[in-house]
């Protein structure tokens, strides 16, 4: 498809900002996939030449700051930094201030990554500029979900009607909520699995602390990171009874059902919630993950900057 | 003398700081106020306040917060102790008490802290700030921890016939909580405070209170449990009251769903239920008092990312309007809920009456007004308020304090 005929496509799009998966309807998040993959097989054009993304990361990141990064330029667009360690937040600015200055400078996106849940929300009222949530708190990181999205039907030619699993702590997983709302938006059975600790029971999706029967019925098996400082405030007794009863072991990647896939949003405790054999195992599509993040982040620029010009 | 003439449901005439009678009035006086249209009350009093001052006079000082009140037609108002400098001694309250004289507003009363630097370790000089003035204790903001403490001060304080106000909530259970917890917390990604810790220091008190005698008084209840916890304990003739503020007799949680600033508070906005079962409790007077928990920031700390602003939201100009939007609660009782009964908690003679003989505290209701919120208009320092640009109908249209004609 030529670029005219994809940027009237995107048309459809109307937010101005991308802060989660829950604001969008089934048809858009259709509409960010095909825009990734009708970009990746796009050469050579530079749409958002002489636009600006600042990448706004208050807490550390490598994938996503960088995934950002090579989607704006792969657009043409020129990356900024900002980042804690460089940036006046430090020295106690508030984040209404930060908003501000970025603004005074002139840039079409920005993608912020903050601990708060809502961050995203409470910039976006501040600025002109277009916001992308980069992951906000416990709350959620669209990109990741959308990228997952993107890995699935990639690697497994549909999304709907596959049953799939979240794993892990999901309480305090952006990830986890991000990629349910997305995959109840498409009508997915979505699981959620883990210690009755990690699990919040007011989710609307099934519960399960059953991970090995989970395994039997899933097509799609996304482990989540487990912070190991749940442990000091006693969500769970030890990493080796988590290991137990949620870890994806060698053992459990062979009773995987047949052409079931396993996902990781990274980055992953190897030995802990994934064993190196199933994180490498063909199985897996880890590295695909990464890959894609930059084709849909590429997609979500090019659709936000159609709604913001 | 002023002779108020043609108000519902009688006229009023009053001679200097007293109401001399009530009634069909047809004598002369110097002065008589036409309040046709309008309810005429006993002074409203708002029992739970946040005035800031001394200590942090750039979020309210007790001058701008009494104009709050009057604005807000209440004649009277208790504060908390937690201001910049803990009002934990007898300086404290002859502070609060010179001030709230020299600003010449609204009656300012002091709550005294029940422990030293509201530390929950040792009780502060209860009985040297009931004679100051001091009306009940509270480490309201900082909930008592310590049952041995929570005990003690309960014994202690009978001595003075005060009451102890307790903010219930199982800090333990609560700890970087942003809003309720429940289904839409989930949803947000934020941390919950679940009804449970509130409800369960609620049993705590109830159960020292009939262990001591003493009179323990619910701050700003918000869960539907507490209410029955309330409800059970005065069955059971425990001296507990409690109170309600009117945010969480109005909003729920699901107002936080883009994570606005102007809907934190501590407790939190609850779910529909609680909001019911809160709104019932006044209306049957198991809560006996609607008090307004006004809270003043300052913009630059409301205006933060949900988990750094701090909890509160002011009060004092909005409580009359949202009470009596509530359909469900009777105008009598409502009124009740803030006048009479806080002046019974308190201990606060001649208030909340308008037999005569009583102080000429008064507040003339115009039932029909109507008007939109407007935080650029209010007189006190805070702007932050979850009912901005909200419509609504009734408001003080004048209000006199101890024979005084304020507006």
């Amino acid at each position: 498809m030529a670029l005219d005929a994809l940027l009237k496509r995107c048309r459809a799009w109307k937010h101005r900002h991308l802060l989660g998966t829950k604001d969008l309807s089934r048809d858009e998040i259709s509409l960010v996939l095909d825009v990734a993959e009708e970009l990746s097989a796009l050469k050579g054009a530079e749409p958002l030449k002489g636009k600006r993304l600042f990448n706004f990361f208050v807490e550390p990141s490598t994938r996503t700051k960088t995934s950002f990064a090579l989607a704006a330029r792969r657009l043409g667009a020129e990356v900024v930094d900002f980042s804690p360690s460089n940036s006046s937040l430090t020295k106690g600015e508030s984040l209404k201030d930060t908003a501000r200055t970025i603004e005074s400078m002139g840039v079409a996106f920005t993608a912020i990554r903050h601990s708060a849940s809502g961050a995203p929300a409470f910039l976006s009222r501040l600025v002109q500029s277009a916001v992308i949530s980069a992951g906000d708190g416990t709350n959620e990181h669209p990109t990741q979900a959308l990228l997952d999205l993107y890995t699935i039907k990639q690697r497994l030619g549909r999304i709907s009607g596959l049953k799939v699993a979240l794993v892990g702590d999901i309480t305090h997983s952006r990830v986890a909520r991000s990629n349910l709302w997305a995959l109840k938006k498409l009508g997915n059975d979505v699981t959620l699995v883990g210690p009755s600790t990690l699990v919040p029971k007011d989710l609307d999706a099934t519960l399960s602390t059953d991970f090995d029967q989970a395994l039997r019925r899933n097509d799609v098996v996304m482990m989540l990171r487990l912070q190991l400082e749940r442990q000091q405030a006693g969500l769970f007794p030890s990493t080796t009874e988590y290991v137990r009863f949620f870890g994806l072991t060698r053992e459990r990647l062979a009773t995987l059902r047949d052409g079931a896939i396993i996902m990781h949003p990274g980055p992953m405790n190897r030995g802990l919630e994934i064993s190196g054999e199933a994180a490498d195992s063909d199985r897996s599509v880890i590295l695909n993950q990464v890959t894609n993040g930059v084709a849909v982040r590429a997609a979500v620029l090019l659709l936000l900057s159609q709604v913001n010009a | 003398m002023i002779l108020l003439k043609n108000c519902k449901p009688f006229d009023v005439l009053i001679d200097g700081g007293t109401i001399r009678k009530t009634g069909r009035i047809s004598e002369k006086a110097e002065e008589t106020m036409d309040a046709e249209g309008l309810i005429v009350v006993p002074g409203l009093i708002d029992m739970h306040v946040h005035f800031r001052e001394p200590g942090r006079e750039d979020k309210e000082t007790i001058a701008t917060g009494s104009a709050a009140a009057i604005a807000g037609g209440f004649t009277s108002v208790a504060v908390m102790a937690n201001s910049g400098r803990v009002c934990d001694d007898a300086v404290g309250v002859v502070y609060v008490n010179a001030k709230s004289k020299e600003a010449g507003g609204a009656n300012v009363y002091a709550v005294g802290a029940v422990s030293k630097g509201l530390k929950g370790e040792e009780l502060a000089e209860l009985g040297k700030m009931a004679e100051a003035g001091a009306v009940a204790f509270s480490d309201d903001g900082m909930p008592i921890l310590n049952s041995e403490l929570m005990r003690r001060a309960l014994e202690y304080s009978q001595m003075f016939g005060k009451p102890i106000l307790s903010h219930c909530e199982d800090a333990t259970l609560t700890k970087g909580f942003v809003m309720n917890e429940g289904p839409i917390s989930a949803r947000l990604g934020l941390r919950g405070y679940p009804n449970a810790a509130e409800a369960i220091m609620a049993a705590r008190d109830c159960a020292l209170a009939a262990l001591t005698g003493g009179h323990v008084h619910i701050c700003h209840v918000s869960a539907k449990e507490t209410v029955e916890i309330v409800r059970q304990a005065k069955k059971q003739g425990i001296r507990v009251t409690a109170e309600a503020a009117p945010h969480h007799l109005m909003l729920t949680d699901e107002t936080l769903a883009d994570y606005e600033s102007k809907y934190k508070m501590n407790p939190p906005l609850r779910t529909r239920d609680d909001v019911d079962a809160v709104v019932a409790a006044v209306a049957d007077g198991t809560v006996d008092v609607i008090a307004s928990d006004h809270a003043p920031h300052t913009a630059e700390e409301k205006e933060q990312e949900l988990a750094a602003c701090p909890n509160g939201v002011i009060g004092l100009e909005t409580s009359l309007g949202v009470v009596l939007s509530i359909k469900k609660i009777p105008f009598d009782r409502a009124i009740d809920a803030m006048t009479a009964a806080p002046a019974r908690i308190l201990g606060l003679r001649g208030k909340g009456s308008l037999k005569a003989g009583s102080d000429a505290d008064l507040t003339l209701i115009d039932p029909k007004a109507s008007w939109t919120v407007d935080p650029a208009a209010f007189k006190s320092k805070g702007r932050c308020t979850p009912y901005e640009k909200m419509k609504l109908t009734g408001r003080a249209a004048h209000v006199i304090v101890g024979g005084r004609v304020c507006f």
